[in-house]
């Protein structure tokens, strides 16, 4: 029994492994055929055009730019949604409105990505306030949207995190004289700070991962600015794409893919390192 | 009903008046006056509590209690566990407001207002009436944050420097933490952290301190300390205290409160007060056998 429970344990560490094992020849044979700085630094993307141009940048511009999209919808509504279950909602209230909150996280990412593209895109194109409108595909209906997609794992998390806040605390903080407003903005949310810190930090990686999305309401052309009301490609998007063409294994176009796979992969290894550590934070911080 | 110097609890401007210094006394604390004593007693009543019933939810946890808490005197609440202590002492300060389910019916007049009236605002009623609780529960925050948080959440922005170390030194715990007020304070021992909340609670210099079991999470002499402090408070503060400790009680407090949980017909347990007197009498000669029963050692 405890060899079939070991098994399945090491299932996924050995997946795990076998994923970044079979990322490192591919992404060795593209760093022979392409300068690692100019990769780096580049400022043009077209690794699959006649002549090719490896600049990352533009694709990870497009993923920081569809991310604070999604951040800023996510992390104010997630943890303004966690303060209203754990300080004010009634039980009654709580225990309807949570799981409902969750069956946003179950719907497909397909589906978000058409609500981007047909119901939010307009209204952006409609509401855009400076300068000429966007055009269908851009990056804010895509962050937007992706922004709601993972506002409950942010609510949820977060929820965690101050349910976890012993109630002598609140009870110290309501017997001085504190609102409930005063409770929750100065007693629970500094206290369950590193937990809503970590709850960001997944987020940020689920956006950064996150592809059908702006695969589908982005646009697929790489574009390296800050305007968020225009197309842009992102890392996962690029992925998607080149992974469905044609392309020949041992090209160096196949292997661009495994050498964005891999930036992709440090770079949420990083965050993922960095949410442990302030997971980890969390547990000592009372008592 | 809202007498003239009552002190202002509604919404909006918290203002500090001085609790009135001229109610007599009502009716059981006459009553019980020491036979001889020519003087009538004019004590200020700071509670009176009349006919409270506290419901959670459809059960009935104290039932008909009749109570009036006298000024600078230390009030003990004793009686087995279960029988509505904690209970009777949060509906001092409103804290079962907080208890989603939680009914309180009847009368609590703090300085002759009606504390569960229409315009009452809780929040300024916890300003005013203080809690220590059973389990120190320090923020996890900076000592002086800790001292600071409640003048900080009333408004004040200046002068807390000296609000802080005066409240610690009220709480006999200045010299052992003036050299790290910017430390954590769960880094303080046990008995530290229950006098860094008993610092806390008067830093926004409140009329009244209860206090649930304060010392029951402490060794002896940690608690010995708290009692010292207790006794040195009530020069200005009155002080209801809940406790299991007989001789804790016997120690400090100038009147006893004796509860215990009745069984009803219907077989529910109601929590009722069975005998309040000068602690004196409640150790000596008590006029209930129940409470006789309890102090002696003899339970039922
Ligand atoms: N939050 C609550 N919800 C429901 N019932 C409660 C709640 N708190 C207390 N009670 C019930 O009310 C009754 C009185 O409880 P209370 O805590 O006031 O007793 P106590 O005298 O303080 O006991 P102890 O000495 O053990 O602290 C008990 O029967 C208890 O089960
Ligand atoms: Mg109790």
């Amino acid at each position: 029994m405890i060899g079939i429970l070991f098994l399945c344990a090491a299932l996924s560490v050995v997946v795990t492994i076998g994923i970044v094992l079979s990322l490192i020849p591919p992404t060795v044979e593209f760093f022979q055929e392409v300068d690692l700085g100019e990769f780096l630094t580049g400022t043009e993307w077209a690794p699959l055009f006649t002549p090719p141009k490896f600049g990352v940048l533009p694709i990870v511009a497009g993923t920081l730019v569809v991310t604070v999209c999604a951040i800023a919808i996510a992390l104010p509504f997630g943890l303004g949604t966690a303060v209203f279950l754990s300080e004010y909602a009634r039980p009654r209230i709580r225990k309807w409105l949570k799981p409902m909150i969750e069956v946003l996280a179950g719907i497909p990412t397909v589906v978000y990505g058409y609500f981007a593209l047909k119901f939010v895109s307009p209204y952006v194109q409609d509401l855009w306030p400076i300068g000429d409108p966007p055009g269908v595909f851009n990056a804010l209906s895509a962050g937007l949207v992706m922004g709601i997609m993972i506002l409950p794992m942010v609510a949820s998390l977060s929820e965690d995190a101050l349910a976890a806040v012993p109630a002598g605390l609140r009870e110290g903080a309501y017997a001085l004289g504190s609102s409930k407003f005063e409770v929750a903005s100065r007693v629970s949310v500094p206290a369950a700070l590193s937990g809503i810190v970590a709850a960001f930090v997944l987020a940020v990686s689920r956006a950064v991962g996150e592809t059908m999305i702006v695969l589908i309401a982005a646009g697929g052309t790489p574009n390296l600015t800050w305007n968020p009301g225009e197309a842009m490609q992102t890392m996962t998007a690029f992925i998607a794409a080149a992974g469905t063409g044609d392309l020949s294994q041992g090209s160096t176009g196949y292997q661009t893919i495994f050498a964005v796979g891999s930036l992709l992969f440090v770079v949420t290894f990083f965050m993922n390192v960095f949410s442990n550590r302030v997971v980890r934070r969390f547990r000592e911080v009372y008592e | 009903m809202v007498s003239m110097e009552s002190p202002d609890l509604g919404h909006g401007d918290p203002v500090r008046s001085a609790p009135p210094a001229d109610i007599v006394l009502t009716r059981e604390m006459q009553a019980e006056s020491v036979p001889g004593a020519p003087e009538p007693d004019t004590r200020q009543v700071v509670f009176d509590i009349r006919g409270l019933d506290v419901h959670y939810g459809p059960v009935l946890a104290v039932a008909e209690v009749d109570l009036a808490v006298a000024a600078r005197e230390i009030t003990a609440l004793i009686g087995p566990s279960g029988c509505g202590k904690s209970t009777f002492l949060r509906c001092l300060n409103r804290m079962n407001d907080l208890i989603p389910g939680a009914r309180v019916s009847g009368s609590v007049l703090y300085h002759g207002l009606e504390l569960y009236g229409p315009q009452i605002d809780p929040v300024e009623v916890r300003r005013r009436i203080g809690m220590v609780f059973q389990k120190p529960n320090p923020f996890p925050k900076s000592i002086y944050d800790n001292v600071a948080f409640g003048p900080r959440v009333n408004g004040q922005r200046r002068g807390l420097d000296d609000l802080v170390e005066h409240a610690l030194a009220r709480a006999a715990l200045w010299d052992e933490v003036k050299d790290k007020l910017k430390k954590s304070a769960l880094a303080l021992s046990g008995g530290q952290q229950q006098r860094l909340c008993i610092a806390r609670a008067l830093a926004v210099e409140p009329d009244v301190v209860l206090m649930d079991e304060p010392c029951s999470a402490l060794d002896p002499i940690a608690s010995s300390r708290i009692e010292d402090l207790m006794v040195e408070l009530k020069r200005d503060y009155t002080i209801v205290i809940v406790t299991h400790n007989m001789q804790q009680a016997a120690r400090v407090s100038d009147r006893t409160a004796f509860f215990t949980a009745e069984i009803r017909e219907s077989g529910a347990r109601v929590g009722v007060l069975v005998e309040y007197d000068q602690t004196e009498t409640i150790f000596t000669s008590p006029s209930d056998p129940r409470t006789e029963g309890y102090i002696t050692g003899r339970f039922g």
